[in-house]
């Protein structure tokens, strides 16, 4: 039977509600009808909701995205491949990008977050390169929420399970907790891999007659219509999509990564990509796509995981462990002598043709024949309609009551949710494997040394959601901005982004508004700071009857430090050192966390970003780093100069004692201020004259803070703070609430 | 110092193992593929961390009954020195060469910290380079690493000196509090009769190396060496 025929009989039980559950508007329907000229068969239509959906097609926010700057002389790879990648010298380089898996990890929080974490693995080394660090960017619900416990909990133990078997090391990444994200948790996983510059492989799938390969784990029913859930926003019955949530197998993974890598030594392969979203569709189609030419699957030769799979499952299969790749002709033994040493399933389903079509074959029937174009470029394309909140003013600071006791102020915000110590979940992370990691979770920035080298690879993931629910421009620049900053203070030269955009229904004019904000703010940054956005992904609709998220624009960056011998932490190191404030004092309390954990309050609008306070405060603090003028270095973000200050000393196990404040400002805004373009540093005093002479060169404000010493934090006028009742503070909270709740 | 590091599928940590063994003896250890039945000459044979067949079924269990565990309990039993790391001390329990099991951490959790061991004793091939009673500090990353024995064993491999490494706190002292993961006695490592083959939970391998935070684990590499160049 031709696939006309086929077609014909199948298009009388299209119905316009079958329509809607594949996710297509009846418009675009039309549109597809219109595309393929004729009605489409099941599976056709399939192909097209997956290849069409949001998550593939980028329909709502691609317009927006081109906005951001992609390039820069470090940059070898921008978007548009599997994974960005960025020169290192030396004849090496690095693949990264971030991504989300926030719907089928608020769904079933283990295999939601394992397997988004083995996407973004698989995303990595698809393209040649060993992954040597991974990281996330977590956003949970209130503490109280009855959900959030049993989310963190899974959530942590599947990125865990994945990362620690593969024998990659995850070395930190960021948790919030916000009644925002109560029924909408984000998952973003991040990768970052080393390869040779000259041996990274592409997805483009170039010549005619080539064998198209399967290879990994077989082909089951799960994970069907995953890229359509996380096109569509939540509701009572989202829990019944449970189904829909892929199941992962690290070790699977870890033989497939082992033995992709053996055969990209060879002379093999003409093009690979992972079978992540819309699995076995979006591969060959975007294999064909970007090489020009057409392909044609077999599906008969899949391996299936279980008897009578329909070439519509098959398509739209989202199992996991899996991989395309076109061969070059004559080196199937090759291939198959590999995969078969890492007992891995390996078939040749299919071969390039030169009809610019897909046609998918199985048990002698064509089930689809589409011309690559409709699927690839035909897809809707929307600039949908937007509309911009009126940003909130900045406050005054006498609309901001001081607490009682600073230091008592201090203790509570380090023992808060929103400020204690991460360690319950980073130590369920194996982040020594590889033996590489040079600076652990913990930090300003983790640093993987470049095996074999004495250079290292810094890395960080930074975004504020309460500062771009404020102000999603501002907000957005200062993701960019913090992560920079964090890169500056381990010693790195901040390099390029991921970036990974969460927002709620593109269909209403004010998310759209946040969502063109924050892509003009992230513009903005990334051009001013040189640090442009080299991959990524937009996760949209998450929301939940109506309620979405607060926009979020996570950046993950990668930085480099020529030598890890001049690598700066945050650790106080000796008494006796003098402790300096690198930039300008406002006392920007707005949308601060001393507000929000301590007034149980947000408003005004987020601290401005000076970008050229950024880059010049920066660029001296890598130059002292470099000049190994200081001790120890921080940012500060999140809570202010004092949390800055006390981090450093928890992380030291020395005290310090705090000179008065001389300055006009409020002292709780002085010391809880979240003033951008900062920086804490320590030095011996034979250093001081030479940093207030490189400070005063860069115009950038100092002033001396106080010196280390001692086992408290001492602050004029108030008890001493002792660490270890600080320490007891910060490191209570998260276990004691995953205890007890 | 001629070594061989063997590769299960799914094992993780043996390229580290290797880098270590390199650092100190200068000759690169020849990667042995689970499925070989020969492994080349050797002075030390060391079975690495990881998750060797996913650690499904039990940590350890399948690697035990691959072709190349055959060879290593031969050369083991001829006197040939052996060392099992994490993945690998639970490969040597499953395989018959050491006594008792690792049951799954008492936090039930992954644990990756570093922690401290007090070395029981130093007249091995492994401790030569330390001293007796030394508190060293090592790294943990795993989730089954709860040593369990019967009281009777546990009493034999105290009563013939073969408890290699206890979990202790940074003074020496040992204690539940410093104990990370429930492990009987705090044992940590353990050896056979002969003291020729040692198995470890404690990875040596991730603190052998300035830039890593620590030296301690280089010591028993230099040690190895020294007792078989």
């Amino acid at each position: 039977m031709n696939i006309a025929a086929q077609a014909d009989r199948t298009a009388q039980s299209i119905t316009p509600e079958i329509v809607a559950e594949h996710g297509l508007s009846p418009e675009e329907y039309k549109q597809l009808v219109a595309a393929l000229g004729r009605e489409p068969s099941l599976t056709e239509l399939g192909i097209f909701s997956v290849m069409w959906s949001e998550h593939c097609s980028y329909k709502s926010s691609k317009v927006w995205l081109k906005k951001l700057p992609t390039e820069g002389p470090q940059v070898i790879q921008g978007p548009g491949e599997n994974a960005g990648v960025v020169d290192l010298g030396d004849g090496q380089a690095a693949v990264f990008k971030m991504e989300s898996h926030n719907h089928p990890s608020y769904i079933e929080p283990y295999q939601g977050a394992a397997t988004g974490v083995g996407g973004i693995m698989r995303d990595v080394f698809t393209m040649g390169a060993r992954p040597v660090a991974n990281m996330n960017a977590l956003r949970f619900g209130a503490p109280d929420h009855p959900k959030t416990k049993h989310l963190v909990a899974g959530v942590v133990s599947g990125i865990g399970d994945y990362g620690n078997c593969m024998g990659v090391p995850t070395v930190g990444g960021e948790t919030n907790f916000d009644a925002r994200y109560n029924d909408n948790i984000l998952v973003n996983a991040m990768c970052v891999g080393l390869v040779d510059s000259g041996r990274i492989f592409k997805a483009a799938a170039k010549g005619i007659g080539h064998p198209v390969v399967y290879v990994g784990s077989k082909t089951g029913r799960d994970g069907i219509h995953g890229a359509t859930m996380a096109s569509a926003e939540f509701d009572e019955a989202s829990a019944e999509k449970r189904p829909t949530v892929q199941v992962g197998d690290p070790f699977t993974e870890k033989l497939l990564l082992e033995a992709c890598l053996e055969l990209m030594e060879e002379d093999a392969i003409v093009a690979i990509q992972d079978m992540g979203a819309a699995g076995l569709t979006s591969s060959s189609v975007e294999m064909a796509d970007k090489g020009g030419v057409g392909i044609e699957l077999e599906l008969d030769r899949v391996p299936t995981r279980e008897d009578g799979m329909t070439a519509y499952e098959m398509m739209l299969s989202e199992s996991q462990e899996r991989m395309l790749m076109i061969l070059k002709p004559g080196s199937e033994s090759i291939a198959e002598r590999v995969f078969q040493k890492w007992e891995l399933d390996f078939s040749v389903i299919g071969y390039t043709t030169d009809t610019g079509r897909l046609v998918v074959r199985h048990r002698g029937i064509t089930e689809a024949d589409i011309p690559l174009a409709a699927l690839a470029h035909a897809a809707p394309l929307y600039e949908r309609p937007w509309t911009k909140a009126e940003p909130q003013p900045l406050i005054t600071l006498e609309e901001v009551p001081a607490p009682n006791s600073l230091l008592g102020a201090l203790e509570c915000l380090m023992g808060s949710p929103h400020l204690c110590s991460r360690r319950w979940i980073w130590e369920q992370y194996d982040h020594m494997v590889m033996a590489d990691t040079v600076q652990r979770p913990g930090g300003d920035a983790a640093v993987v040394r470049v095996h074999g080298s004495d250079k290292g690879l810094a890395i960080s993931c930074d975004v504020t959601p309460r500062y771009c629910a404020a102000d999603p421009y501002e907000g957005a620049k200062q993701a960019v901005a913090e992560c920079w900053r964090n890169l500056t203070a381990v010693g790195a030269d901040p390099l390029a982004i991921t970036d990974c955009m969460n927002f709620g229904n593109p269909e209403r004019p004010e998310i759209m508004g946040e969502f063109a904000g924050a892509v003009e703010g992230m513009a903005e940054a990334c051009t001013a700071l040189s640090f442009p956005v080299v991959s990524g992904n937009v996760s949209l609709y998450n929301e939940t009857n109506g309620v979405s998220i607060p926009p979020t624009p996570s950046v993950g960056g990668v930085g480099l430090i020529p030598d890890i011998s001049t690598m700066a932490t945050m650790a106080l190191k000796r008494p006796g050192d003098v402790l300096m404030l690198l930039g300008t004092e406002e006392g920007h309390l707005g949308q601060s966390l001393y507000m929000q954990a301590m007034l149980d309050r947000s408003w005004g609008a987020p601290p401005p970003v000076d970008l050229e306070a950024e880059r010049s405060t920066g660029d001296l603090v890598r130059e002292l780093i470099r000049s190994a003028d200081v001790s120890a270095v921080h940012d500060v973000s999140d809570g202010g100069l004092l949390v800055a200050i006390a981090e450093m000393a928890l992380a030291g196990g020395h005290g310090v004692v705090l000179d008065a404040l001389s300055g006009p400002l409020p002292a709780h805004a002085a010391w809880f201020g979240e003033d951008q373009a900062r920086y804490v540093i320590a030095a011996a005093p034979d250093k001081a004259d030479a940093i207030h002479k490189a400070a005063a060169a860069a115009k950038v404000p100092l002033r001396l803070l106080g010196r280390v010493g001692g086992d408290a934090i001492v602050l004029d006028g108030e008890p001493p703070l002792p660490l270890s009742v600080l320490r007891t503070a910060h490191e209570g909270w998260l276990p004691g609430f995953m205890a007890h709740g | 110092m001629k070594a061989s590091v063997i590769v299960f599928p799914g094992s993780n940590c043996d390229r580290d193992a290797a880098v270590a063994l390199e650092a100190v003896s200068g000759i690169a250890p020849a990667l042995v593929w689970h499925g070989d039945s020969e492994i080349p000459p050797s002075d030390l044979i060391v079975l690495p961390g990881g998750f060797s067949y996913g650690d499904y079924l039990r940590s350890g269990a399948m690697a035990a009954h691959s072709p190349v565990m055959r060879e290593v309990v031969s050369r083991a039993r001829a006197g040939t020195p052996v060392l099992g790391i994490c993945n690998g001390f639970q490969i040597l329990t499953e395989a018959g060469l050491l006594p008792g099991v690792m049951m799954r951490n008492a936090t039930l959790k992954f644990i990756c910290r570093d922690v401290h061991l007090r070395v029981e004793r130093n007249d091995t091939a492994f401790t030569r380079h330390f001293t007796e009673g030394e508190v060293v500090r090592f790294a943990i990353a795993n989730k089954d690493g709860s040593y369990y024995a019967k009281k009777a064993t546990l009493d034999r491999l105290e009563g013939e000196g073969r408890v290699a490494f206890r979990y202790c706190d940074a003074a020496g002292k040992i204690s539940d509090a410093a104990n990370p993961n429930g492990s009987r006695r705090n044992i940590a490592g353990i050896y056979n009769e002969s003291r020729t083959v040692l198995g470890l939970m404690p990875h040596p391998e991730r603190l052998a190396d300035p830039a890593l935070s620590g030296t301690d684990g280089a010591k028993m590499f230099a040690s190895l060496l020294e007792t078989l160049h």
